[in-house]
């Protein structure tokens, strides 16, 4: 892609169009000009679309300013009269003694762990493929790109018994490390660094005398900041999400992340015996636990957006 | 993606065999070693969570073990079990039927969305895009638990919502309405992530492609179909190939809905459910580790071949 906006660029201006992206929306401009009433017709569209994809989330973030009773009385989408999410927040603080702080605690503790141990198991394994060429590199290859299409659920539960001879069941590294697997992280590191790492760069770098770490830390590296952060992203996002391994391999309430925790207040709730409606605390905590979520993926969009685009174009 | 890695290991293999004798190998040797450094760690973890748990998985499958007998082995019997066993069976068929109604339709909101998104570049598209990605921000749990308060006729916004249009409340976590239930939570839940990604295909197609096209006078729907849907053909078949392997192994959507729709959702609801039952309500790991098992294998053939069905649209020769 790099190689062919740059032998495009001498045909065009030089200075409007360094990338394809701005000529683009040029085009699409006059393109819409003359079409006006499709222009508003696929508004229209997007709008709807919008507002499906946005009003559970609206509908959460109201829900978690109620108590119990609003939930039940108050119109679903708007808010009750006072503003309960305070004292929510202070519900959660006293619950079976503010275990849900715990809970988001554990999530961010194995998300991060998970998240930057993938990550780098990744870039080192991507770099080694598409940068050297040793004995068995294909088969190996191979063999991990098939696996992105093994359904890492069905490995739950042998894990679960791998890890129950061991001992380490209800314990942090029962989530951790099985998470640290993401074939597909390897397979993304390796399609970047084929194409932002030129081989040329590398062997200049060793005709200068830098070793094989010194040349991957201060050459290789810096190249790969955006393909790392997507990875990051990716993994830590996919261990903050998963709910089949933490449900099967911890038992201790003081172990579990958010997601599993709420669940099993709802189960609670539900089942309704002993008094355990916890309605708003579920609400409530469940709009806590997205909101990082939420925020770091807006602030991080330009990285995400071009980042999933190097899984797609190949 | 075969031809490629072939092709660079008979460019790899050649320079090592003519290169100069003197350096040559010694240099080659070393090259070798620090690829394989490199790769180490990840294929530690590959080896011990990834190809360990699935050997043990059949090796334990293998097995039965009852309180009477104790542990013996008994071949290939649980696979017969399996295969005869109707709540097994049923599962796997409704996740069958998932696929088959679920990813056509995520398919096609993501793809529109995204087509659309391509041809506008303003600020109110711009913010569409943003909401409709927002769900993939939201833990599957979360998501899934708001839904169920959604559906929950005790809460109501789903009540108020039908008392406008004049129109009865209807049942969402019944038995029979159960199923497009669950559709439209991970629509809900995972669109807007096919659509960044097609998205992201869309935007990297050379412009003056469309510029040949309205040469030749294609108007707007030509355009998205004739020539922006079979250019990023590669990009739908990973959607497609992602979407499959996931409602393959439903699982958390069905177990938070079950908290709150006993009736509609049963233990053995999907494969995945059933092979958790099996393990911690029942104590069966035998037969747990048979039908996870055969879930990875049938999940791993229905990719592969829906891969190999559709290798010339994903240029993956």
């Amino acid at each position: 892609m790099t190689i062919a906006s740059q032998t495009t660029r001498p045909r065009t201006d030089a200075r409007t169009t360094v990338t394809g992206v701005p000529a683009r929306e040029d085009r699409g401009a006059g393109r819409s000009r003359r079409t006006g009433g499709r222009r508003i017709g696929s508004h229209v569209f997007l709008v709807i679309l919008a507002i499906y994809f946005v009003i559970p989330i609206w509908w959460l973030f109201v829900a978690a300013t109620k108590s119990t009773a609003g939930l039940f009385s108050s119109p679903a989408f708007w808010f009750e009269d006072p503003i309960n999410l305070f004292s929510n927040i202070a519900g959660l603080f006293t619950h079976q003694g503010g275990i849900y702080w715990r809970w988001l605690l554990n999530s961010f503790l194995y998300a991060f762990a998970a998240g930057i141990g993938a990550t780098i198991l990744s870039i080192l394994a991507g770099y080694g493929f598409a940068k050297y060429r040793f004995r068995g590199r294909g088969v190996v290859f191979g063999v991990i790109l098939g696996s992105i299409m093994v359904p890492l659920t069905a490995l739950v539960i042998p894990t679960f018994m791998l890890l129950s001879q061991y001992g380490l069941i209800n314990t942090p590294w029962a989530v951790i490390l099985p998470s640290l697997l993401s074939p597909f992280g390897v397979y993304l590191m390796r399609v970047y660094t084929q194409d932002a790492v030129p081989d040329e760069m590398l062997e200049a770098a060793r005709i200068d005398g830098a070793g094989e770490w010194r040349t991957f830390f201060q050459v290789a590296l810096p190249l790969l900041k955006p393909a790392i952060v997507t990875v990051l992203l990716l993994s830590v996002v996919g261990t903050w999400n998963n709910f089949f391994l933490p449900l099967a391999v911890l038992t201790d309430p003081q172990l579990l992340p958010v997601t599993v925790g709420l669940n099993r207040w709802t189960a609670l709730s539900n089942a309704g015996a002993g008094g355990e409606q916890v309605w708003n605390l579920i609400t409530s905590g469940a709009f806590i636990s997205v909101v990082p979520l939420i925020l770091s993926f807006l602030f991080l969009q330009r990285y995400w957006q071009g980042g999933l685009a190097i899984g797609s174009v190949k | 993606m075969t031809t490629t890695i072939s092709a660079e290991r008979a460019t790899s293999a050649s320079p090592a065999a003519a290169g100069p004798r003197r350096r040559g190998p010694s240099l080659e040797r070393r090259r070798q070693r620090v690829g394989w450094l490199f790769v180490t760690p990840f294929l530690v973890i590959f080896a011990l969570f990834l190809v360990f748990p699935l050997v043990y998985a059949f090796g334990m499958s293998l097995f039965t073990s009852t309180l009477a007998t104790g542990t013996q082995f008994t071949g290939i019997a649980n696979y017969v079990k399996a295969f005869t066993d109707p709540l097994f069976l049923e599962g796997l068929l409704r996740v069958a039927a998932y696929a088959l109604v679920m990813i056509p339709i995520q398919l096609i909101v993501a793809l529109a969305a995204a087509l659309v998104l391509d041809t506008l570049a303003t600020k109110l598209s711009q913010l569409s895009r943003l909401l409709i990605f927002a769900p993939y921000a939201i833990p599957v749990v979360i998501g899934a638990l708001m839904w169920s308060f959604l559906y929950s006729p005790r809460f109501g916004p789903a009540g108020t919502l039908f008392d406008v249009v004049g129109l009865s409340t209807p049942e969402f976590l019944a038995a029979d309405t159960i199923f497009g239930s669950l559709v439209n939570i991970v629509t809900w839940q995972w669109s807007g992530y096919y659509m960044v990604v097609i998205y992201a295909a869309l935007r990297s197609i050379d412009p003056s492609v469309y510029e040949a096209a309205r040469i030749d006078g294609a108007n707007g729907w030509q355009t998205a179909l004739r020539i922006k849907v079979p250019m990023i053909s590669s990009s739908m078949v990973m959607v497609i190939t992602f979407a499959l392997i996931g409602t393959l192994q439903f699982f958390t959507e069905p177990t938070v809905l079950r908290n709150i729709a006993q009736g509609a959702i049963d233990a053995a609801y999907t494969p995945n459910m059933y092979a958790y039952a099996l393990a911690f309500s029942y104590s069966q790991f035998n037969y747990a580790s048979t039908i996870a098992f055969s879930l990875g294998v049938l999940v791993f053939a229905g990719s592969y071949l829906f891969l190999f069905l559709t290798r010339k649209q994903s240029g993956l020769k």
